[in-house]
């Protein structure tokens, strides 16, 4: 789909969230504008009959009494009063409806996003993502509190006036509609003139934006580099070129108003005209009085039509967003069949297992048959990869027939070139992808069999790119568990070495964190991340390039917490520093989806392989 | 605050200064085109007199026609100083931003400059454009509709004027009730943004850790805090409204009651049944007006937010200036730190460097090594000054850093950086970033020092292969070396790698090093590096450990009487005694 194109059954689908738990809110406020509409169509019919049935005759009376007079505006003043309270019942009630609409459209929107499965986060940049929160929400905000119910209320106005018109004179009405036709016609170009400009403004609009973005991302090179002088000629232009553009879009949007006042005031003047003379004529028996009230009621007819033309852009924007709101919802969300679920289990001295609620038991995988037997087994960690071929598009296979095996406890390494598939073979294990062909086992059982969120809680991972929360230190260790004590947590910051620079820091453990923890070096940040997952003490754990950022001294105190963190788990591990990897029990060496070496340090030193080579520096890694 | 926006008007002063202009003729005839409305009505139709009804007719054609054009002329001349100003004031900041030191740019961070160039700027040149134009009409409007309001009966009149206080301050005061809360609701926006932003960040680790549901609580309370204070703000906001009407509905059946009064008691002569028609048309100017400038006043606090982000960056000085009669040439590439101390927020307490003295020779290769957050970087950055030294001086070719032109500094300090960045374009335009006039060949020259030119050739375009933005289609090795050439292009007299070779391989290191020592022998050369086999062929090795200078030798001399060297050294061979490379 394109971008801007809007998908069919958006505006039904906008209004069945309206309805859905809305209904008779929105009946309510249905009634009210439609009342409020009312108040307003027979306040202006009130002021032609106001000269016609009451002055004109008192004028002509001797005497005159005005308590019909006065009894006529006490009727029009109640009327008015009923709308003024019906207006504000619709508003207030019509805040509520698109407030909670808005909130039921972003609460989705993000329970479904985080049932997404990875590859959507992959294919989709984030900048995109974010827009359907910011930009796209925006629009429909403007929609449901403004434009909805301005355009429900200009649409009965125009109904109720043009029934009066036709009633006044249809044929004075036929000349309305004929004007009304033109006026349409004439702001139809317009904004479609102003729609080519704000496409390209958008354009340019990226363009200087995104200039930006790179420049000032480089800044601290530009300044070395004393490249100020350059940066700023190329923005010029760009800046230059957006300015154009902008000027164009608005220019058009900006004379649209004018032009539907004037060729209201001109169709006035016509029909004052055309009115006019062809009474005196005699053409048509209409009276003066009737004239006056037509022509005021051909002015409250191009108001209301005129707002509705206003409301036209941005309901069309709004519509757009949120096309591209429910393109996101209705992505296929992560699929799950696994029903082998991790449970806490007693063992008894027969080596049976009893399942428990107690915590004090140890983790064992629940695997129901298919007839009705439960299997207990206990979880331990082991993992193996049968003949797994997998790719990312189906025409392009990035592991070709991966075999490997880890006993519990042992740690797996692999290593080779970026795009070998190391990182690949991580995400087959968690089901962030799933294999097209093969087999992983995990404790002996096919993961395909297990539950994803189970599978997951039973593997602890430590990626390259340590994604912190707004939040203290604290929290952000305990992330993976909430309920751990701080003994627990300072137990772990301990493990991973982070025990220290968190105590130099101001607020030690309560140290706020925000952006990502921007505040920290690289290393701090992944020192934690280390500290992160050991909290949960999982049986599993995947460590994706975990100290790239560690210098190697650093790296090998961290890595004495490591060795205690890895101590009696199954560990797999990716690393471009060999100093990481050298005491594996096997190291794996990836080269185009392929394992081409496998065995451990001293065995592929003695092969004089393609790890030899990468050991002594033969052969360039990244 | 807006004086200094205001600076950025410049040449879209005429059209700033002609959109109100023409704004004020739109609406002196939108208050004159219901009047002779009025008389086509009494004098025309009335009467019966065709004459009239032609005459005033073509008035009112005319009318129309100048309203048409002066409302679009003012309409162009509003989009054109607008998107001017947004024009300038973007190119003000960016301008700005260009001026900045390391300091400066560390205290904003790059993500908060890029929203106030982008998101900021659209903001206020919105208000703009409604400001030229409405803050313009909606008063004029207002006082001319009264005007002639009192023109066509004065006791009549009398009734706006009690209208309009209680109006206006009706609408002031849901405004003020509204804003503050308006306000709190915009940062909880952010907060609702910050928290997606760091899923879809890190959804591998909301998933790995599966959080999925504690992610969607955490987010869906933030959502629900908007939605509250949002209905909140805008159930307020409803009386707006029927306030409005309330106020239209009264003024015309009061002007009903006492017009009607006035016609049949003067008979016609202090009114007419036309001029009473004129009365309504202007009561629904003058509130609406009063309507519009409400909705300025929230424009206004909602763009102020913009406003004082753009300001703050506008003011800030560059923390690091040009001297008034700066020296322009470098004489060699010798430096020497005299008890320099460094702080990057300036206080004792946080200092990252503390009391280094160090004396390099010009031509002197210099090997630094430490662990983390030692201050290795830093120690560097101040050399081509990109920061400032907190206490001590610093001297480059015997002359002070802070005496010499900042262009011609940096020009003989070349420095590749520990965040290489490497700009969308081919890479000969990447590589002569380090000198704009460099030839072909001098460009293939620094690619071949630098250990490049090799795997470049291996390209189908070769040098004329297109770098994607941030260099993501190349790797991290390939990155480092284009950055080393890049700086080699510049010619300087003091080259330094802040950890530029990590990603590269070993033996291409070692060739690099080699290309060193005998391409550019008499250029300073200052490598931070984490890897021993990096360093240990420097003429001199400094070991930094917590901001200290915690030795200086040769890879022997350290060898045997630095502890941490040691400790180094240790960690990276390891087990490796047995196969390593003899």
């Amino acid at each position: 789909m394109k971008k801007n194109e809007i998908k069919k059954g958006t505006l039904k689908r906008l209004l069945s969230y309206v309805l859905k738990n809305y209904k008779k809110q929105f009946i309510f406020v249905f009634i009210c504008i439609i009342i409020s509409s009312i108040a307003s169509v027979a306040g202006s019919l009130f002021l032609q009959t106001l000269i016609d049935d009451y002055i004109t005759p008192l004028l002509k009376d001797k005497n005159p009494i005005f308590t019909e007079l006065l009894q006529i505006l006490t009727v029009m003043g109640t009327i008015y009063i009923v709308g003024i309270l019906a207006s504000y019942l619709y508003s207030r009630l019509m805040a509520v409806v698109s407030q909670g609409v808005l909130r039921d459209i972003r609460n989705e929107m993000f329970t479904k996003m985080e049932k997404l499965p990875i590859r959507y986060f992959d294919t989709n940049t984030h900048g995109d993502i974010m827009s359907h929160y910011t930009n796209d929400t925006d629009t429909l905000r403007q929609m449901l509190s403004q434009s909805l119910p301005q355009v429900i209320t200009s649409v009965f106005s125009i109904i109720a006036i043009f029934c009066s018109m036709v009633y006044l004179s249809p044929m004075l009405t036929g000349f309305v509609i004929v004007f009304t036709l033109l006026t349409l016609i004439v702001t139809k170009t317009i904004s479609s003139k102003s729609a080519k400009y704000f496409l390209k403004q958008q354009y340019a609009l990226g363009k200087v934006n995104g200039y930006i973005e790179e420049m000032l991302n480089g800044q601290k090179v530009v300044k070395v580099f004393t490249h100020e002088e350059h940066a700023k000629k190329d923005f010029d232009k760009l800046n230059e070129q957006l300015n154009e553009n902008m000027y164009h879009a608005h220019k058009f949007i900006n004379i649209l108003m004018p032009i539907a006042n004037n060729l209201a005031n001109l169709q006035y003047v016509c029909i004052a005209l055309i009115g006019t003379v062809l009474t005196i004529n005699g053409t048509i028996a209409l009276s003066i009085g009737t004239i006056v009230s037509f022509l005021q009621l051909s002015r409250n007819f191009a108001q209301p039509i005129n707002q509705v033309m206003n409301q036209f852009n941005s309901i069309v924007m709004a519509l757009a967003g949120a096309s591209r709101i429910f393109t996101m919802m209705d992505e296929e969300p992560e699929q799950d069949d696994g029903y082998v679920t991790l449970v806490k289990v007693h063992i008894q001295e027969d080596g049976s297992m009893i399942e428990t609620n107690d915590d004090s038991g140890t983790w064992a995988w629940r695997h129901p048959h298919h007839d009705g037997r439960v299997e207990f087994i206990e979880l331990k960690g082991k993992i193996d990869f049968e003949d797994v071929t997998f790719g990312y598009t189906p025409d392009k296979i990035v592991l070709h027939d991966i075999s490997l095996y880890a006993k519990p406890g042992q740690k797996i390494a692999f290593v080779g070139a970026t795009g070998a598939g190391k990182t690949t073979i991580t995400n087959l294990l968690n089901r962030f992808y799933d294999i097209n062909s093969g087999k992983i086992r995990y404790d002996g059982i096919n993961i395909e069999k297990i539950k994803k969120d189970d599978l997951r809680r039973s593997l602890g991972m430590v990626l390259q790119d340590t994604n912190l929360f707004t939040g203290t230190i604290k929290d952000n260790i305990k992330y993976g568990k909430s309920n751990a004590t701080d003994d627990e947590v300072i137990q772990a910051a301990k493990l991973a070495n982070a025990d220290n620079f968190i105590r130099r820091l101001p607020n030690g453990y309560d140290t706020m964190l925000t952006g990502n923890g921007a505040q920290l070096s690289q290393g701090q940040r992944q020192l934690l991340a280390i500290a992160r997952c050991a909290i949960n003490n999982p049986p599993v754990m995947i460590l994706d390039e975990a100290t790239s950022s560690i210098d190697t001294r650093t790296e090998k105190i961290v890595q004495d917490g490591m060795d205690k963190l890895m101590d009696g788990r199954t560990v797999l591990v990716i690393a471009h520093r060999l100093s990481t990897v050298r005491n594996s029990k096997a190291i794996m060496v990836l080269d185009h989806g392929h394992i081409i070496e496998r065995g451990d340090h001293n065995q592929l030193i003695e092969q004089k392989g393609q790890y030899y080579q990468l050991y002594t520096g033969a052969f360039e890694l990244e | 605050m807006i004086k200094r926006l205001m600076k950025s008007i410049r040449e879209y002063k005429t059209p700033s200064l002609l959109a109100p202009f023409f704004v004020a003729l739109e609406v002196v005839l939108e208050v004159i085109i219901p009047l002779l409305m009025a008389n086509l009505i009494d004098d025309g139709i009335y009467q019966g007199e065709m004459r009239l009804v032609y005459k005033i007719g073509v008035e009112l054609i005319i009318c129309a026609i100048l309203s048409l054009i002066f409302g679009m002329l003012s309409g162009m001349f509003a989009a054109k100083a607008s998107s001017g100003f947004a024009k300038n004031l973007r190119q003000d900041l960016y301008y700005k931003v260009q001026t900045f030191s390391f300091t400066n740019i560390d205290k904003f961070s790059t993500s908060s400059l890029v929203t106030r160039l982008t998101t900021d700027i659209t903001n206020v040149q919105m208000a703009y454009q409604m400001i030229i134009r409405i803050a313009v009409r909606a008063p004029l409007m207002l006082i001319i509709s009264l005007f002639f309001a009192f023109s066509i009966n004065k006791s009549l009149s009398l009734i706006f004027l009690i209208a309009i206080p209680i109006l206006g301050f009706g609408l002031f005061y849901i405004s003020k009730k509204v804003h503050p809360i308006m306000e709190r609701v915009f940062k909880r926006y952010d907060a609702l943004n910050n928290v997606v932003e760091e899923n879809v960040g890190a959804i591998r680790v909301v998933k790995s850790f599966v959080l999925e549901k504690e992610e969607i609580k955490k987010f869906k309370h933030v959502s629900n805090e908007i939605y509250q204070g949002f209905s909140k703000a805008e159930k307020i906001l409803a009386f707006n409204g029927p306030l409005m009407q309330f106020a239209i509905y009264a003024c015309i059946l009061l002007i009903s009651w006492f017009g009607a009064k006035i016609i049949v008691t003067t008979n016609m002569t202090g009114l007419t049944t036309g001029e009473l028609m004129t009365m309504f048309t202007y009561s629904i100017q003058i509130l609406s007006s009063l309507m519009m400038l409400s909705m300025i006043f929230v424009m206004i606090t909602i763009s102020r937010a913009s406003i004082e982000r753009i300001v703050e960056v506008l003011e800030e000085e560059p923390s690091i200036k040009d001297k008034k009669d700066p020296i322009y040439e470098v004489k060699d590439g010798s430096i020497d730190f005299d008890k320099v101390s460094f702080s990057y927020v300036g206080k004792k307490e946080k200092e990252c460097l503390k009391n280094i003295n160090l004396h390099i020779k010009s031509g002197e290769t210099i090997g630094i090594i430490g662990g983390t957050g030692s201050g290795k970087s830093s120690l560097v950055n101040l050399i081509p000054r990109l920061y400032d030294v907190t206490e001590g001086s610093l001297k480059v070719g015997g002359v002070n850093v802070k005496d010499y032109d900042l262009e011609a500094l940096r020009k003989e300090v070349a420095c590749v950086l520990q965040k290489n960045v490497l700009f969308s374009g081919t890479i000969t335009e990447n590589i002569r970033w380090g000198d704009e006039k460099a030839s072909k060949e001098e460009v293939e020259r620094v690619c071949k020092l630098a250990q490049a030119d090799e795997f470049i050739q291996k390209f189908p375009k070769k040098y004329d292969t297109y770098i994607e933005e941030g260099g993501t289609n190349v790797s991290g090795g390939q990155k480092q070396r284009l950055c080393i050439a890049r700086a080699l292009l510049r010619k300087p007299k003091i080259l330094i790698l802040d950890d530029s070779t990590s990603a590269v391989d070993t033996k291409t290191d070692n060739l690099i090093q080699t290309a060193f020592k005998e391409e550019i022998p008499d250029t300073t050369k200052i490598i931070i590096a984490q890897r021993i086999s990096s360093v240990e062929n420097c003429d001199r090795i400094i070991v930094i450990y917590h901001g200290e200078i915690n030795g200086i030798g040769t890879h022997e001399e350290l060898l045997k009487s630095n502890k941490i060297y040691k400790e180094i050294y240790n960690s990276q061979t390891k087990g490796s005694d047995t196969n390593e490379k003899k």
